[in-house]
């Protein structure tokens, strides 16, 4: 009997062990998911962008990229406390304004922001594109964002594609890769 | 055990309430909570968002909130990662009772541990010395040396 406890307190330990390996390695290759995204897209590889659902900024129910499948999308992470992020968003606004009948989205991931902040954002920059919420800004991992602003591009076929931008794009920067995700062939 | 786990559960509850009915101050609050960019404590942190939560909370002590009151609306925004301490409740109270559970089992290993190894010592005056360094002899070999020995003499 006391042989059987031992056995089922060491099987217990084992389990506990093993699980706490598990959950590590998980974290670590959710971190290590981001990282490869923007490796891959600079080895020229168009790796898809992790699936995320997001709550809409406004409160109006959720945002995911796979909602714009067969558009071309600019994903850009911004926060209202971010200076760069204030001369991006007129330049994103025009973009959203002009090549929205080609097909273009612009959506923006307001993270690790007080959402009526955020919200306050867009009013003063009279911003019309969609607008999601990260508060915690979990999707920053995902994607290995390390600061704000941060930008990718995804192709109508739903890959990432182009540059990715980590800081702020030049009105140039912006139009040859909506450009190039506006050409991606819908596969 | 059982008796273990209650106290360590009225323990838990004891900790977790006390200062939230009175009004809270900016420097106990700062302790509470973690900047979402910087990952430390705001009363750590300088980053923009850091200094903007301390805002938010100054205004909102200002606008008689409690402590609760206060922490409902930053987790309502930035999720349960923005505290420095998990919630009491639910899957989180793990990270509360593990540690002390861990603990009460490693003292009651050891403790297991040190009675089973004082029975193991050998009391003394039942021990029959062979030599003052070494172990005792086995009675057979004993006798034999004997033998020997008295063999020699002769």
């Amino acid at each position: 009997m006391a042989r059987r406890g031992k056995l089922i307190l060491q099987a217990a330990a084992v389990l506990v062990v093993v699980l706490l390996v598990v959950l590590l390695g998980w974290r670590v290759a959710e971190q290590e998911e981001g990282r490869g995204l923007d490796d891959a897209l600079r080895r020229g590889e168009r790796p898809p962008p992790p699936a995320l659902i997001f709550e809409a900024l406004d409160g109006e129910g959720e945002i995911s990229l796979a909602d714009y499948r067969g558009k071309a999308v600019v994903l850009n992470f911004w926060a209202s406390w971010c200076e760069p992020c204030k001369n991006e968003a007129p330049m994103l606004e025009e973009a959203w304004q002009r090549y929205r009948d080609e097909g273009l989205v612009v959506l923006g991931v307001d993270a690790q922001d007080f959402r009526t902040d955020a919200r306050r954002f867009v009013e003063r920059y009279d911003l019309t594109y969609p607008m999601a919420f990260d508060g915690n800004g979990k999707s920053l991992g995902r994607f290995g964002n390390t600061g704000f602003p941060e930008t990718w591009f995804v192709g109508r076929d739903g890959r990432l594609v182009g540059e990715h931008f980590k800081g702020p794009f030049t009105q140039e920067q912006l139009e040859e890769n909506v450009r190039v995700a506006l050409d991606t062939p819908l596969r | 055990m059982r008796r273990a786990l209650v106290l360590a559960a009225t323990l838990l509850a004891a900790a977790g309430c006390g200062g939230d009915d009175e009004t809270p101050t900016l420097a106990e609050l700062e302790k509470r909570y973690i900047c979402p960019t910087c990952q430390t404590t705001l009363e750590l942190s300088n980053s923009p968002i850091a200094d903007r939560m301390r805002a938010f909370i100054r205004e909102r002590i200002a606008a008689g909130d409690s402590a609760s009151e206060i922490e409902e609306a930053l987790v309502d925004n930035f999720g349960e990662g923005v505290l420095a301490a998990p919630p009491k409740e639910g899957f989180n109270l793990l990270a509360w009772v593990l540690p002390l559970l861990g603990a009460a089992i490693a003292v009651g290993v050891l403790a297991v541990a040190l009675v089973r190894w004082s029975r193991s010592r050998p009391e003394p005056g039942l021990s029959r010395p062979a030599s003052a360094n070494g172990p005792a002899l086995d009675p057979e070999l004993e006798s034999k040396i004997d033998e020997e020995l008295g063999r020699f003499d002769e």
